[in-house]
């Protein structure tokens, strides 16, 4: 499946990222300690959207008033995506051209404590995809007008408040502790989820840690959407009884004689 | 107070999708259509991804009709052998409509489909109807009712494959009945209708069938098509959703009740017309909505298909 794989990539770029912090810095050994508020989000059938709150302690050895930044990403379930353009035919906007995408984060959101760009240089902000512009969408044959396309994406996921960047939405408590909330709207889509927190300081990657976070349908929800897809042609036959006997019942509720 | 669908997989307003349940309800039970053309559009218009309306209309349009079936055949109205025979034309309508609908979907083209048909036909129908109802207005403020034949005689009375049906007082080709209940298939795949503002119609004007038992056949052939819709949809797209059917259901079975009460103390043109002004005014809507300038050029679909 393509989440776990997924999964496997984000846990080899949280790696990477930790080796490279290490290398330097080897003596700062848990820079960062960190927890979510509820690891399991259940959408039920009155599901509004929830907050999470990411938060954790940072360890820096060095004095000095620059106790570091603190990056917090939280990514949802990748999936395939197919951007479509509109052109007007004959009068009507019609969709023409489409691009197709893989592996497209289908939740993103970042928080830190000041603008990224202030926190590392291009290159390592690039290198780990922070931030919903540098998440680099490969598209399925490889286009050479795809950036409209690639932007697209990241304009309609925003509005759908599936992607988002809060660039001082992480709050220092004293010199270590750290805390930030991370908006869960009422459309998220559910699936295998990632959180990782990123310490920088002077633009080098300090520690990195990762844990995951399900957010799951639940309930009776749920359980139509699972019969809906596990067993398509039974579903539709539930469907038709369900409406034959309201229906009947409508008739026999309402009958005159 | 919000609730989730989870096929459509949004949240909605509890209070506005049993609302819209009830104002439909009350329009079909007073004008005696089954409103699927007015819901579809409705469900679009607040958001509900077009493919998941138009199979969930279906579902809903199943429940509506039978509880209308049924008091008609209580009274004798249904013609079984002409349903019949207009089942099987909407049965495999309702096969090559869903076909149709599917590779659509896939080419990322069946929302403008679903928009085009309905432009078209409410269009037409709505025209009609406004047309019809105005003149009947005129002619019955002059006081000179035109008498009618029973039925007229035209070149589709020649077609082969003759059929005697007793309850219509007809001796006509199948064909005809067939090629009704296909095309009536074929819109209930692609816009989530019942067909009746087709098929009501072409009964009467087509076939010479007499009124009394023209709605109560056509209910009864919605039924099945209607139900072989949803359950072609489900199997194909997935896009049926009984959370939001039920919710329909529910609210606009109780709107229909008072509808029909109502109804029966408006004047038949007037009522007509009323409606006529409606389905333009959906029809005028969707149109809009095609030629205007999208807020976004671009949009996304679910890939991999």
């Amino acid at each position: 499946m393509t989440s776990t794989a997924s999964q496997l990539a984000t846990a080899l770029a949280v790696l990477y990222a930790l080796t490279l912090a290490w290398v330097p810095h080897s003596q700062a050994q848990s820079a960062l300690v960190t927890d979510i508020s509820s690891h399991l989000v259940s959408v039920t059938s009155d599901f509004t959207g929830t907050e999470l709150l990411l938060f954790g302690a940072i360890n820096v050895d060095d004095e000095g008033p620059n106790r570091g930044d603190v990056l917090v990403v939280v990514r949802g379930p990748e999936e395939d995506v197919v951007v479509r353009r509109k052109d007007r035919v004959a009068g009507i906007w019609v969709n023409t051209e489409a691009v197709e995408f893989a592996r497209v984060p289908s939740f993103y959101a970042l928080a830190s404590n000041r603008p990224v760009e202030e926190i590392a240089p291009p290159d390592v902000l690039n290198r780990l995809r922070i931030g919903p512009s540098r998440l680099r969408f490969r598209a399925a044959e490889p286009e050479q007008m795809s950036l409209p396309f690639e932007e697209a994406i990241v304009r309609q996921k925003s509005r759908a408040n599936l992607y988002s960047d809060q660039e001082t939405a992480v709050y220092f408590l004293g010199d270590t502790l750290f805390r930030t909330t991370i908006v869960i709207p009422a459309n998220v889509p559910v699936g295998d989820y990632i959180a990782e927190f990123y310490l920088f300081k002077d633009g080098e990657l300090l520690g990195a840690q990762s844990s995951p976070l399900f957010i799951k349908k639940s309930g009776l929800g749920r359980r139509i959407y699972d019969f809906a897809y596990d067993y398509p042609a039974l579903y539709g036959i539930a469907a038709i009884i369900v409406a034959l006997f309201a229906g009947w019942l409508a008739s026999a509720i309402f009958r005159k004689d | 107070m919000t609730v989730y669908l989870p096929i459509a997989e949004i949240s909605v307003n509890l209070f506005l999708i049993l609302g819209m349940g009830g104002a439909i309800g009350l329009l079909s039970g007073m004008f005696g259509v089954g409103g699927g053309f007015l819901m579809t559009p409705l469900l679009i218009f607040i958001g509900i991804p077009p493919a998941v309306a138009v199979a969930t209309e279906a579902n809903q349009i199943t429940a509506a009709s039978v509880s209308g079936v049924l008091a008609h055949w209580r009274r004798g109205n249904v013609d079984f052998k002409m349903g019949t025979i207009l089942l099987v034309g909407g049965i495999l309508g309702s096969i090559l409509g869903t076909w149709i609908f599917t590779v659509l979907k896939a080419m990322g083209q069946v929302d403008l489909l679903i928009s085009l048909s309905y432009v078209i036909f409410l269009g037409i129908i709505g025209s009609l109807m406004f047309i019809e109802s105005v003149n009947a207005m005129i002619k019955s403020r002059k006081g000179s009712v035109a008498r009618k034949k029973l039925h007229q005689h035209y070149w589709i009375h020649g077609l082969p494959f003759k059929m005697r049906f007793r309850k219509s007082k007809l001796y006509i080709s199948a064909l005809m009945p067939l090629s009704i209940g296909a095309l009536v298939g074929i819109l209930s795949a692609i816009m989530g209708v019942g067909g009746g503002f087709v098929m009501v119609p072409a009964m009467i004007y087509l076939l010479g069938m007499p009124t009394s038992v023209v709605i109560g056949t056509s209910l009864f052939q919605i039924i099945f098509v209607t139900a072989n819709v949803t359950l072609l949809h489900a199997i194909n797209t997935q896009t049926v959703d009984v959370m939001l059917a039920l919710l329909l259901m529910s609210s606009s079975v109780v709107g229909a009740q008072i509808g029909t009460r109502f109804g029966t103390k408006l004047r038949g043109e007037q009522l007509r017309s009323l409606l006529a002004l409606l389905v333009l005014i959906v029809c005028v809507k969707l149109a809009f909505d095609l030629v205007i300038t999208p807020d976004d050029l671009y949009s996304l679909g679910e890939g991999g298909q």
